[in-house]
């Protein structure tokens, strides 16, 4: 039986690391993230976890401890926000490229300027084309369940990439909301043990990692990272498909709420997503036929998949809750209208709004108006292909 | 796995063959380079007159100064690079170098 | 669906709305009831207004968006009513409970012509008596309970004793000072 609780979603994710127990976290905490290597301090001087806590003195610092454990074949994480993700942007490269497995929170913050510390995708959407796995979560539950499952892909020896398990900054990562934990001997069967062949402390296999790679080699090694991405594509069914058989919980790329017979649907991540089912469900209550996508895996993004449940609506709106200022819409958007390219005659309208930036709250009433802009979308009607959602004007 | 040869060639392995990131997954592999290729000058070692003081041995850049029982044995040729160093700290000049015929 | 009790809290940085919002969430968890307990959260500053939230229901309750149409409106702090719109948006047939020394009449005419029940609770008097300090959270929390019926009465009390016995094990007085400030609360409160 699952054991039933009420968390915010940073002491959920902090739970699942005690539950992990890790080998390291090295962390500079930064507010909404801060919790996360707090709470977990807590279980480490209580002695609940027998890790190592490095406090380094910058993320810069934090993401570099990581790999160096990580190399020494260390079950490792961080958690960061906003300009913590960015002061390890030169990292996360470094990370991905070593083909190390670092889990790594982020409590979805805003950028400056201006200042704000609010809730947007700015930080991990600015971060998507790091060779990262990028999981987004609607809620606590979500983000505790996608912690162990990241773990799981990340660690794949077919994959052996980091990954980023995001959840939304206050609103989720400070809300308490109800929330089903799994026991922990469930949890270390999930996991099982990670031993990862290239060790950097293994005095039987002496190894260099992260040499100089000339020309002629750094080509076939980053397409051995592009392989590990699509082995991640090949495995990350199968890790699901065993979470749900563990916990009742079926997860998949992207979650389809009420898209059967669904002319028109938005397609969004993380807590705003929970916001738009209540809005489906009052719009299906007047007869409209609107259904919604909520993306967990964007990297790697599930470009087949996508378009296939898109073959049949009429019209689609992306929402993003980071601009990427390109003058051609948000990183979803360009993803999602990208992966519709090859439906052709089936391919629908597909528009973008920019929403909620730096923790402007998401109200039902805007997304009704989402849907009801798609009406005209979907009669052809014009208007912007990119606009700004709640903006005064 | 070595992606150098020891003729100095680079070994045409495909991505699949490569290990992963670049990581070199054995030790000392640089013994198995031939850098000594790379040379201009080479240097000379008058055994009579060196004392195997044993001050040329730590300067050398390249560890090309083997050492065996407690003497000095004549240059690695095949890492030495012919920087010369180690010429200008022997006390004896129990060492000459030259511009090397190829 | 099932109905939801959705609450808006207004406090002042410090006060601990925040913390009593949680609290409450806490309460109506331990009875068995889905529950959302979440700040607003912006540039933490003491005694800056600030508003927290709950949303308490017997199904899980997706949205994530602020409360603008509240069932009702908790004020932990008087002064805010001259500084505050806090019955914006708050329905008619639920209610406002102010933290207050004064009659709900005294005060209905700061709040806008709002029609719906007003109650008050001397919360800060009940907590320096049963506490010995001004801590307005557990006072204000009864009551909540008691004016919204949000959870049933004799369950919220045996799971918040239940609670403080956990949380203050070692302290006997606290438990008790936080009991009787509980029950207080919910007997003292005004207009409900």
């Amino acid at each position: 039986m699952a054991v039933k609780d009420r968390l915010t979603g940073n002491e959920a994710v902090a739970y699942a690391v005690k539950q992990v127990n890790p080998d390291v976290f090295a962390a500079f905490p930064i507010t909404p993230s801060t919790d996360v290597p707090m709470i977990f301090s807590s279980y480490l001087a209580n002695g609940e976890v027998t890790s190592e806590f490095v406090l380094a003195e910058s993320e810069h610092s934090a993401m570099s401890a990581c790999i160096g454990a990580a190399c020494s074949g260390a079950r490792t994480l961080t958690a960061t926000s906003a300009c913590g993700l960015a002061l390890m942007w030169e990292l996360l490269y470094v990370a991905s490229g070593m083909r190390l497995p670092i889990m790594m929170p982020v409590i979805n913050r805003a950028f400056s300027a201006p200042l704000n510390i609010n809730c947007d995708h700015s930080d991990s959407m600015g971060a998507r084309d790091t060779g990262w796995i990028q999981l987004y979560a609607e809620n606590n539950q979500e983000a505790y369940d996608n912690y162990f499952i990241g773990m799981r892909i990340g660690e794949h020896k077919d994959v052996l990439l980091p990954v980023m398990s995001c959840q939304d900054g206050f609103i989720t990562s400070h809300g308490l909301e109800n929330i089903d934990l799994i026991e922990d001997d469930k949890v270390k069967k999930f996991i099982g043990n990670y031993s990862n062949e290239v060790s950097l402390i293994n005095p039987k296999h002496p190894v260099s990692m992260g040499p100089y790679d000339i020309p002629f080699y750094y080509m076939e090694h980053k397409y051995q990272q592009v392989q590990a991405v699509k082995n991640a594509k090949k495995v990350i069914p199968g890790i699901f498909k065993e979470f749900g058989e563990l916990t009742g919980r079926k997860y998949s790329w992207f979650e389809e709420y009420k898209m059967e017979d669904a002319e028109r649907a938005i397609i969004i991540l993380n807590s705003s997503a929970g916001t738009a089912k209540a809005v489906v469900d009052q719009l299906r209550a007047k007869g409209e036929k609107v259904g919604l996508i909520k993306i967990r895996v964007y990297r790697p993004f599930p470009m087949e998949e996508i378009a296939a449940a898109l073959s049949k609506v009429k019209a689609v709106a992306v929402m993003d809750k980071a601009d990427s200022f390109s003058n051609c819409g948000g990183p979803v958007y360009t993803d999602v209208r990208h992966a519709c390219y090859d439906l052709g005659e089936n391919r629908p309208k597909i528009i973008n709004f920019i929403y909620g930036l730096g923790g402007r709250d998401v109200q039902m009433d805007n997304i009704a108006h989402v849907y009801e802009e798609l009406k005209k979308t979907m009669a052809g009607s014009g208007g912007e292909l990119y606009r700004y959602l709640g903006l005064r004007e | 796995m070595l992606t150098i040869n020891a003729s100095g060639e680079l070994a045409k392995n495909t991505w699949r063959e490569l290990d992963p990131a670049g990581a070199i997954c054995e030790g000392g592999t640089a013994a198995q380079v031939n850098t000594g290729d790379w040379r201009i000058n080479i240097p000379a070692w008058i055994a009579d007159k060196c004392t195997h003081c044993m001050l040329c041995v730590p300067t050398c850049p390249d560890s090309s100064i083997p050492v065996k029982g407690g003497k000095r044995q004549d240059f690695d040729f095949m890492h030495c690079k012919g920087c010369g160093v180690c010429i200008k700290v022997c006390p004896l000049k129990a060492m000459t170098i030259a511009k090397e015929d190829k | 669906m099932s109905k939801m009790v959705e609450i808006r809290w207004h406090g002042r940085g410090g006060q601990g709305a925040k913390t009593a919002s949680l609290l409450l969430a806490d309460a109506a968890f331990n009875t068995g009831k889905y529950v959302q307990g979440f700040p607003e959260y912006g540039p933490e500053r003491m005694g800056a207004p600030i508003s927290a939230y709950n949303r308490i229901s017997d199904e899980r309750c997706s949205v994530h968006s602020n409360i603008y149409d509240p069932d009702y409106v908790v004020v932990v702090d008087e002064t805010l009513l001259s500084s505050l719109d806090v019955t914006n948006g708050l329905k008619e047939s639920g209610g406002i409970i102010i933290n207050s020394n004064k009659d709900p009449a005294q005060l209905r005419d700061k709040l806008k012509g709002y029609k719906g029940k007003v109650c008050t609770i001397d919360a800060g008097k009940i907590s320096e008596e049963e506490l010995g300090k001004n801590f307005p959270n557990i006072p204000m929390l009864g009551a909540v309970v008691k004016v919204s019926g949000v959870i049933p009465e004799a369950d919220f009390i045996s799971k918040m004793e239940a609670s403080f016995k956990t949380q203050f094990a070692s302290k006997a007085s606290v438990i008790d000072g936080n009991m009787k400030a509980l029950k207080r609360s919910m007997q003292e409160v005004k207009g409900c």
